[in-house]
């Protein structure tokens, strides 16, 4: 891969991961919200279902998930398991369609 | 001392160690987080079985676990981003202790409210 | 007197083993005063590095008890409570024998990340005017007095796993050269450390910058050379 390919992967990866900073916050402070009050699933979706916002919220997420996630594993391929190239980067472009798709399930399961 | 260990047995290693693993163990659970979550759109009674599945305490352990390697992950993160982004200060060196105070902070409240 | 049980890895390219010896303990004793008296005293047989002695060459650097030093500056009650000492050669560097290293790639890396300065001036030109207390010269000082030592190349993980990564000391080179004013070559020089041979392979690790015996922070300058890298691949410049 070229040097200003790499060089915008790891753009991608830190402007990801400051956007999935603020996701974190609000998803880890709702889930302690939840727990706290002792909502059941059932309440949960009452809540989500038919929302817009955080149908909204969730799908920004999943986007920075699936731009952070692969790229993260790419350096743990190569360093740890010396798997390296093409080969690599297309099975983590595979992962990241995998995980769109479970993804977009999920957003509809939970939100629409 | 394992001899590999004395020459990293550092906060700056720690930190990197923490933030690797949590992130590949976060990816390997990601899939199968959506997955569950993906049943209530088509089988909801077999999401009602799991989430019932849910209650037990080794599960709500694991649960736990779970925000604790998101708190780690994250503001490990945020460390990360601070390294590469701000100016270098002598007090950067601290950042991975004050990554761990946060990450446990957000564990801790999670646990308070099980 | 006291005696330190010193183990010393002896062998070559093949492969070795540690073998031991007994050295009398004395005050201010530095490991490089240890290794001395092995060589001298014990088995002329062993092969080790040294110079100046006195932590301004960097050629005795070596494993002491697992970390990378400069055994000049290491005195002995700084590193063995218990009397043991072990020494083996640099990590990451192919072995010649004993405690010496072959140095060569360690060095070509730093001639692949470009490492050498290039001026604009000739000898009918003016002097180039550089404000020491500059922003960009701060940072330049703050990383220019590396001494090609190898105890940063020897501490990184990344340097062990990925065979090409040109390493902490090369990059750090590297950087003091794209923050001088004077040089000419940063647009090219940038090219060649960006990558994931390069800059983008340092994973923060902080363990260069821990054992850096002259405070040489170089994840510091590598951070810089990835902002540098990023800005020049939106602006389409690398």
């Amino acid at each position: 891969m070229s040097v200003r390919r790499e060089a915008l992967l790891w753009g991608a990866q830190r402007l990801s991961a400051a956007l999935l900073a603020l996701c974190v916050v609000v998803h880890l402070a709702t889930m302690i919200y939840a727990a706290q009050a002792g909502l059941s699933a059932a309440q949960i979706l009452a809540r989500t279902r038919g929302n817009v916002a955080w149908l909204s919220f969730y799908s920004i997420f999943l986007l920075a998930v699936l731009v952070h996630v692969p790229i993260g594993l790419r350096a743990v391929l190569s360093e740890w398991l010396g798997w390296r190239g093409a080969s690599r980067d297309a099975v983590l472009v595979a992962f990241a369609a995998a995980l769109a798709w479970l993804g977009a399930r999920a957003i509809l399961g939970v939100f629409l | 001392m394992n001899p590999g260990l004395r020459a990293r047995n550092h906060p700056g290693y720690w930190a990197f160690v923490v933030h690797r693993v949590s992130g590949v163990l976060l990816a390997l659970y990601l899939p199968a987080h959506f997955w569950v979550l993906g049943l209530a759109l088509r089988e909801p009674a077999r999401l009602d079985a799991f989430l019932r599945w849910t209650d037990q305490p080794l599960v709500r352990f694991g649960e736990w676990g779970l925000v604790l390697l998101l708190a780690a992950h994250f503001s490990g993160g945020l460390r990360l981003l601070a390294l590469e982004f701000l100016p270098w200060r002598d007090w950067q060196k601290s950042l991975a202790a004050l990554a761990a105070g946060v990450a446990l902070a957000f564990a801790l409240a999670f646990a308070l409210a099980l | 007197m006291s005696t330190l049980q010193v183990r010393v890895w002896r062998g070559g390219p093949q492969g070795g083993d540690f073998h031991p010896y007994q050295v009398p303990r004395r005050a201010s004793q530095s490991v490089l005063d240890v290794v001395t008296h092995i060589q001298r005293m014990l088995d002329p047989s062993l092969a080790y590095r040294f110079a100046c002695r006195v932590g301004m060459c960097g050629s005795c650097a070596m494993t002491v008890n697992g970390v990378a030093r400069w055994t000049c500056r290491t005195h002995v009650d700084k590193v063995c409570a218990d009397g043991r000492l072990e020494l083996a050669p640099l990590a990451n560097l192919p072995v010649i024998r004993d405690l010496v290293t072959d140095m060569s790639e360690f060095f070509d890396k730093w001639t692949r990340a470009r490492g050498r300065f290039q001026g604009r001036r000739g000898r009918h030109d003016d002097f180039e005017r550089v404000a020491p207390d500059s922003p960009a010269r701060k940072q330049v000082d703050a990383a220019i007095e590396c001494i090609g030592c190898a105890v940063c190349y020897s501490s990184c993980d990344v340097v062990a796993w990925t065979p090409g990564y040109l390493g902490p000391a090369a990059l750090n080179r590297a950087w003091t050269l794209q923050r001088d004013v004077r040089d000419a070559a940063q647009a090219e020089r940038l090219r060649a450390v960006a990558g994931d041979a390069g800059c983008h392979a340092c994973h923060t690790q902080l363990s260069c910058t821990e054992r850096c015996p002259k405070r040489i922070s170089p994840t510091s300058g590598i951070a810089g050379l990835k902002r540098d890298a990023l800005a020049a691949a939106l602006k389409g410049e690398l």
